[in-house]
């Protein structure tokens, strides 16, 4: 068995969801090579070679996989699954974007967001958003998966040996070009990679009030989310949402603020190690799910936990 | 241009997922069954760019039971001319969907086929990719502005660091994100007028496709469970339990 996983990098640095994808590769079981795909990715090529228990890092390094679009992509996978029995990639939304096209080149259906591997056909996987889990037999020669990366431990990023080994980009016309990319730029840490999460929803109120919450972030070195509420009213950008729809997150603390817990928010952080809901309705859903509940008006409890936090060292 | 609408009959969205207790799926008798909330999206989509004169004529189409044809009436009330209906009592995954439509597009010639990102129900985000690579069309996917400027549409992605702008040369595949519009409410008068549109009846037969399903569900189970936990009074109760965690 011999497995291809589609690395998720910014063309500088490979990302920890990478990581997290080759371990669900190794459960699979066979040999596990890496695909890095960009522009100017020596880097990247290199940085993946060290995680344990890699075989071998295919580079492909071309000017149109600078933005990983999903066209170019297919052009540089469909040819390489000659030589492999599954192709894994992280479920980002780079790799959604791109995956099943290579499912539908090799008329293979997809199994989307694994959270577990039962062996090297059956695998687990959410369905209506968490509310459900689905195990799934694959009977296609082929499995073109993508993985749930908050499911998995990352495997050890040194230790391995990989070589390197150079292969061509797309050799096809593509009809999809790049033309701008808005990223929010922050000091902090990025919502799927932290360790500890702050949220706001509708409670808020506005954009300005995410203020407090900022406060606590930076005392606690946390990123900051959203619910989808906080984000359709426009409080915060859309890369902020944290839910079924938006990002899935599992860190080891997650606070939320002024957030009820609907469904879709809950199906997007419930897998957090500590739950911490302030909200100053009792009857929010999201206390059933919290470790700690604290019923307060969050414009009081925010600055107070700040303060708190502050006598306390932080 | 000519715009296809791909939309599903899903469960409710507001109706509370029960698994069956003898873990062979989740129960869907007797519970209030609606379109996709993304597909409404993109049927808004779709009848806006005809308002605008960007579309001249919208076609929806569903794959289902004949139920399914209920969804494709609410699509006809939204304004959207007519309807193909994919009879099939299977369930039918994203790949034979995709094949399915393949063969629809190839007789109706849409410029744009716009579909939601993905179904509530399986969650698989994969049908209008799939469509494109069969197609060998361009996609933008999870959009949240469309432009169309000449033979070619300008499209917002929400993607996971913020915003992504593509062009993409049509004919092309476009799905829709959440916050590219707010579905109308059909009116009562445009209910009664849906009700004389066309709808074509179709199998899966008369496009030739196989949907033998290649998954096969051993099993569907509830998700693992948390419980409430305790409440705290005030900030520095929290902190104490909070570092007694670890986490902090």
């Amino acid at each position: 068995m011999a497995i291809l996983v589609i690395a998720e990098h910014d063309n500088e640095n490979v990302k920890d969801a990478t990581h997290k994808t080759v371990t669900a590769a190794l459960a699979i079981g066979g040999e596990v090579d890496i695909l890095v795909a960009g522009k100017d990715i020596k880097n990247v090529a290199a940085q993946v070679a060290k995680i344990a228990g890699v075989r071998k890092v295919l580079a492909c390094d071309h000017v149109s996989l600078k933005r990983q679009l999903a066209e170019a992509m297919e052009q540089v996978i469909v040819p390489l699954m000659d030589d492999y029995d599954a192709v894994l990639a992280p479920d980002t939304t780079t790799g959604k974007n791109f995956m099943p096209r290579i499912a539908a080149k090799l008329d293979v259906m997809q199994i989307s967001s694994i959270s577990n591997v039962e062996s090297a056909d059956t695998f687990v996987r959410p369905i209506y958003a968490g509310n459900a889990m689905a195990t799934v037999k694959s009977s296609d020669g082929k499995k073109v998966i993508t993985v749930r990366s908050t499911a998995f431990a990352p495997a050890g990023g040194e230790g391995g040996s990989a070589s390197v080994e150079a292969i061509a980009g797309p050799a096809g016309d593509l009809k999809s070009e790049f033309v701008k990319e808005e990223l929010s730029k922050s000091d902090r840490p990025e919502l799927t990679a932290a360790k500890i999460i702050i949220s706001g929803g509708r409670g808020m109120g506005s954009g300005e009030n995410f203020a407090i919450i900022e406060k606590v972030a930076d005392k606690l070195g946390a990123a900051i989310g959203a619910s989808r509420a906080a984000v359709d009213a426009g409080y915060v950008p859309n890369d902020y949402q944290v839910g079924q729809t938006g990002k899935v997150v599992a860190p080891e603390l997650y606070i939320a603020v002024g957030i009820s817990g609907a469904i879709q928010h809950l199906a997007g952080m419930k897998d957090s190690k500590i739950i911490v809901a302030i909200n100053k309705d009792e009857d929010a859903p999201i206390f059933q799910i919290s470790d700690y509940g604290w019923v307060a008006d969050l414009f009081d409890a925010v600055p107070a936990l700040e303060a708190e936090l502050e006598k306390s060292g932080y | 241009m000519k715009v296809l609408v791909p939309v599903k009959l899903v469960l409710d969205f507001n109706v509370k997922v029960r698994v069956k207790p003898d873990n062979s799926g989740v129960d869907l008798a007797n519970v209030k069954m609606s379109m996709n909330p993304f597909d409404e999206i993109s049927v808004e989509q779709a009848v806006r760019m005809q308002e605008a004169g960007m579309a001249r004529e919208t076609i929806a189409v569903s794959i289902g039971p004949n139920k399914a044809q209920e969804t494709i009436r609410t699509a006809l009330a939204m304004g959207i001319d007519r309807g193909i209906h994919v009879k099939t009592d299977a369930e039918v995954e994203p790949l034979a969907v995709a094949k399915i439509l393949k063969a629809i597009v190839e007789g109706e010639n849409p410029d744009l086929v716009i579909l939601g990102k993905q179904a509530i129900d399986d969650d698989s985000n994969a049908t209008g990719q799939m469509l494109a690579a069969l197609m060998g069309w361009p996609q933008a996917t999870f959009a949240n502005e469309i432009i169309k400027d000449g033979d070619s549409l300008t499209v917002d992605r929400e993607v996971d660091g913020g915003i992504q702008t593509v062009k993409v040369a049509l004919p092309a595949i476009v799905t829709v994100d959440l916050r590219l519009n707010q579905p109308r409410y059909a009116s009562l008068p445009n209910i009664m007028k849906a009700k004389r549109k066309p709808i074509e009846a179709k199998t899966p037969d008369d496009y030739g496709v196989d949907i033998t399903p290649r998954l096969t569900t051993v099993k569907v189970s509830e998700p693992a469970s948390r419980s409430a936990g305790v409440k705290v009074a005030n900030a520095a109760d929290l902190v104490v339990k909070l570092k007694s965690e670890g986490v902090i």
